[in-house]
């Protein structure tokens, strides 16, 4: 049984130097076969595994990750969660994930510090506004939270805004999702990992996938840097890298992988209580508790795995911040990091089944994996699990570019891609 | 930062291109459009090879010359091996 945390367990450890501290997960030793692997160890992976055990009861589940948990995209983007989406697929979707966000401290008693700051889109032009009070009419009429706010609430809301009449891109409204916000993306990922364990679940960190063991088109297992695993299921959760397991398994994916580059400031006082994006001039920004500004923009054109980007796409999004917020201008960057997102024709992810029998894949969120993270692993699970998927996960099948059903979230979605 | 050479205007700098992602997909003639399936029309619109090595794409001297052509490229080190003219099969990069 796993300790609890909590604040008397945080001073009876604080009293004995912190030595007794129960490690977090066990480090197993790979077994012979398995009822599920999910490949990747990323929030997402972590999420389906936690739900495999939790909701369907499966605990003979392990976790394959080539490196060290959330070293991939999980510790890699700017922490937004939202639910803001046009289409009603996007939409249930994405505010199923926002909701399981609402209670995931108290449900894996790890404090994900899950921070409902609010967050709002820009609109610059006639267009954008028009653009905007569709979708927030449309997100209104899936019992969404959404309004949409004048100038002067804007200016309000984040005087250091530029919101003059001779700015370089006048600010003429907003959309704002006041539950939308930030969450530690870290404790995410290890939160998951620490329930899921306690459920059984074998992390295996440092086990990378080479090969998948397929006989007569149905998968028994996979080739791994600790040698051969067996499973009678198998769900690949990858990101950036889901068409070289695709490739391994024999079938091509619709998705092009490419770098997301963010960065962060200096540590400030705090200036910015919200998460500001402008899809037009192109960045969004949010402070973390830490005071550091932690922005993104737009990914590099060209298809990549190195993790590293072109720096004038850093320059672009400096740009833009600096036009929205003058008196960033004289902040000084501290990192900047790149992570490898699995971008999709159409915006949306890729949930469910493959050419592959027992073989599932949950890839193709692209540059917004993160809002998603409990929600993905949540539908993902039951897909596993059922071996059908999830009621929400439905229009996300592989098969939507067959069948021509897709769901377009490009600009729809109100954020740069 | 690539620096990505243009048969016809030489060395120029990453922005001055456009990406035109994979090369060599070739549109299916009017004749096997009458009989393609829903899958494989999926195929030629979507599927894509994505490699984590050597990708051969295009791209195009958007803010130059304006001329589409042919990159051999690794998608790991971003070394552009071989610009080559668009009609051309890709270049069997053992060899060289």
């Amino acid at each position: 049984m796993k300790q609890n945390y909590s604040i008397f367990t945080l001073v009876r450890n604080a009293l004995n130097y912190h030595q007794d501290w129960q490690e977090a997960w066990r480090s197993p030793a790979p077994k012979p076969e398995y009822d599920v692997i999910v490949i990747g160890g990323g929030g997402h992976g972590l999420a389906t595994a936690y739900y495999l055990a939790k909701e369907h009861g499966i605990t003979n589940v392990a976790v394959l990750e080539k490196g060290w948990l959330g070293g991939g995209n999980t510790g890699r983007n700017t922490t937004i969660v939202r639910s803001n989406y046009l289409w009603d697929e996007s939409a249930h979707l994405y505010e199923h994930s926002l909701k399981l966000f609402e209670g995931l401290t108290q449900d894996l008693n790890y404090n994900v510090m899950f921070s409902q700051r609010g967050l709002m889109n820009l609109a610059h032009t006639q267009h954008d506004m028009q653009a905007l009070r569709r979708r927030v009419y449309a997100i209104q009429l899936n019992g969404i939270d959404s309004e949409i706010l004048t100038p002067e609430q804007i200016k309000e809301m984040v005087p250091i805004l530029d919101c003059s009449a001779t700015a370089r891109y006048p600010i003429m409204g907003a959309s704002l999702q006041r539950r939308g916000g930030v969450a530690r993306h870290d404790a995410v990922a290890w939160g998951f990992a620490r329930k899921a364990d306690e459920r059984g679940v074998d992390i295996l960190q440092n086990t990378e996938v080479t090969g998948f063991r397929i006989e007569n088109g149905v998968v028994k297992g996979v080739e791994t840097t600790r040698g051969p695993i067996g499973a009678k299921k198998v769900g690949i959760v990858v990101a950036g890298h889901s068409g070289v397991l695709a490739g391994m398994a024999g079938f091509r994916l619709p998705v092009e992988s490419h770098p997301l580059q963010a960065l962060v400031s200096e540590p400030i006082k705090p200036i910015l209580n919200t998460v500001v994006m402008s899809p037009q001039v192109h960045v969004y920004v949010s402070q973390s508790d830490k005071g550091e500004l932690v922005l993104g923009a737009g990914i590099d054109a060209y298809t990549s795995y190195a993790q590293v980007g072109s720096p004038f796409i850093i320059e672009n999004q400096l740009n833009a911040l600096t036009d929205l917020f003058p008196c960033f201008g004289r902040l000084r960057m501290l990192r900047q990091w790149g992570g490898i997102v699995d971008t999709c024709p159409d915006a949306s992810p890729i949930i469910g089944k493959t050419p592959v029998e027992n073989l599932f894949i949950n890839c193709g969120w692209g540059t917004g994996g993160f809002k998603a993270t409990p929600g993905s692993g949540n539908v993902f699970a039951h897909t596993i699990a059922r071996g059908e998927p999830h009621p929400l996960a439905v229009p996300f099948a592989l098969d939507r570019f067959t069948s021509g059903y897709l769901i377009d979230e490009h600009g729809a979605a109100g954020v740069a891609h | 930062m690539l620096l990505i050479s243009c048969p016809y205007c030489g060395p120029r700098d990453e922005h001055e291109f456009s990406y035109g992602h994979e090369a060599h997909i070739a549109r299916p003639t009017l004749e096997q459009q009458q009989t393609m399936s829903d899958a494989e029309w999926a195929d030629y619109l979507f599927m894509r090879k994505n490699p984590k090595g050597v990708h051969f794409e295009r791209w195009v001297h958007s803010r130059g010359c304006r001329q589409w052509f042919n990159v051999a490229r690794h998608t790991v080190t971003h070394e552009i091996i071989k610009v080559y003219p668009m009609g051309e099969p890709a270049p069997n990069l053992e060899q060289k």
